[in-house]
């Protein structure tokens, strides 16, 4: 080989590694120290949630405390939080009858039903999957599961491409009328990590909603997934939902 | 480098140009915090938690209403909150604004929960408010914080 072009290659490889030394040095310069969170260790907790059929009365008191304490726009078509009611007939479970007027923010009222039927309520909330399809889709890292496993909204960097809208497979998200970016529950992400419940949660009367902190050994919710059967929703789409439903009908979808 | 290598240095000068475009373009671009925990802003958790509370919570409500508490943890409405009937009270509890907790009134907060409905739990204490008692106010029968009849 000619001796110049062996000393090209050479200085050529060189730079080449040098520049991915530099960038990988820029890249730990530029990224600084973590954000510090006092009080609140982000990486101790994984919060799930817990919810018992049995338990829903249908109030919708969890609908109107979170549209309360989250400022969500109160035209029916927004909810972080909503309630279904779900009319089964027993001999053709696979077509329910599924109703939520306004969300179930004013409650509901009573109805008649055949004797071959049967009539529940079922919360629904964002899942807080631990592999969100909602999360894949974002293009510009605006959507995330945070380190304690909720998944949170960055409203600086979302575009409003409402992809993550389309991605939920438990229709959650919203795209907020006025900001014109993606909405959801954050599971009151500024009540839990000051040591307060959900407002949904805190509102239930009945303690048809809990959350629980999969971290903590201390956590009753380890003691509650031991001893009840639960149930996840669409756990054919392998979304790692933490929203755990006791008591959960296979009519619901 | 020889009598051609004039060319090589242009080109890696060029390089060098490009690559301080970059950095600095990423610079001005990708937020300092992005990636610290992964591919997001580690900044947007300080955000989510930032927004003020409207519910007190529980606990908050006990510290000065301690004798309500008391009485309503040996009746049926031991597990319900203040705050599902009075409302959200963060400000109240902060003591910074004379807001005073609404005192619920007439029969719809009661029917808010208890009314007949067919698709509630079996188990859940209901009433047809049409057939009960005449229609007359709960609380001539029933307090709030101890509802069972004596």
């Amino acid at each position: 080989m000619d001796e110049s072009r062996r000393t090209f290659l050479a200085q050529a490889g060189q730079w080449i590694l040098l520049t991915g030394a530099a960038s990988v040095a820029w890249d730990a310069i530029v990224a600084g120290a973590p954000e510090t969170a006092p009080n609140y260790d982000v990486t101790a907790h994984w919060w799930a949630i817990l919810i018992d059929i049995d338990k829903c009365i249908g109030c919708g008191t969890c609908v109107r405390s979170c549209k309360t304490e989250n400022d969500v726009p109160l035209e029916p078509e927004y909810f972080r939080t909503w309630v279904e009611r779900y009319i089964v007939n027993v001999e053709d479970p696979d077509h329910p009858f599924v109703e939520a007027p306004n969300g179930g923010y004013d409650g509901f009222a009573d109805v008649t039903v055949g004797p071959n039927a049967k009539t529940f309520f079922v919360p629904k909330m964002c899942n807080h999957c631990a592999d969100s399809p909602c999360v894949q889709v974002c293009p510009v890292g605006a959507t995330f599961v945070s380190p304690d496993g909720v998944v949170l909204i960055d409203k600086d960097r979302c575009l409003g491409c409402r992809y993550c809208i389309q991605a939920c497979p438990y229709g959650t998200r919203f795209l907020d009328p006025r900001t014109h970016t993606a909405d959801k529950c954050t599971l009151c992400y500024h009540r839990i990590t000051k040591g307060l419940l959900p407002a949904c949660v805190e509102t239930c009367p009945t303690g048809a909603r809990q959350i629980g902190d999969l971290k903590n050994p201390n956590d009753p919710i380890h003691e509650y997934l031991r001893t009840h059967t639960v149930q996840v929703l669409k756990p054919q789409m392998a979304t790692g939902a933490k929203a755990y439903y006791h008591g959960l009908d296979g009519s619901v979808r | 480098m020889g009598r051609n290598g004039a060319h090589l240095v242009r080109m890696a000068a060029l390089f060098a140009a490009g690559l301080v475009v970059f950095l600095a373009v990423r610079q001005r671009f990708v937020p300092h915090d992005f990636g610290t925990y992964g591919h997001y802003r580690a900044g947007a958790l300080d955000d989510a938690r930032a927004k003020p509370i409207k519910f007190a919570g529980q606990r908050t409500c006990v510290e000065c209403h301690s004798d309500v508490a008391e009485r309503r943890s040996a009746s049926h409405h031991a597990k319900v909150s203040c705050e599902i009937c009075h409302g959200a009270l963060a400000v109240h509890a902060s003591g910074d604004s004379p807001a005073t907790p609404g005192r619920p009134d007439g029969r719809a907060p009661c029917l808010t929960c208890h009314q007949k409905n067919v698709s509630k739990p079996a188990w859940f204490p209901q009433i047809v408010a049409a057939e009960h008692a005449d229609e007359g106010p709960c609380t001539a029968c029933h307090q709030p914080h101890s509802p069972g009849v004596s």
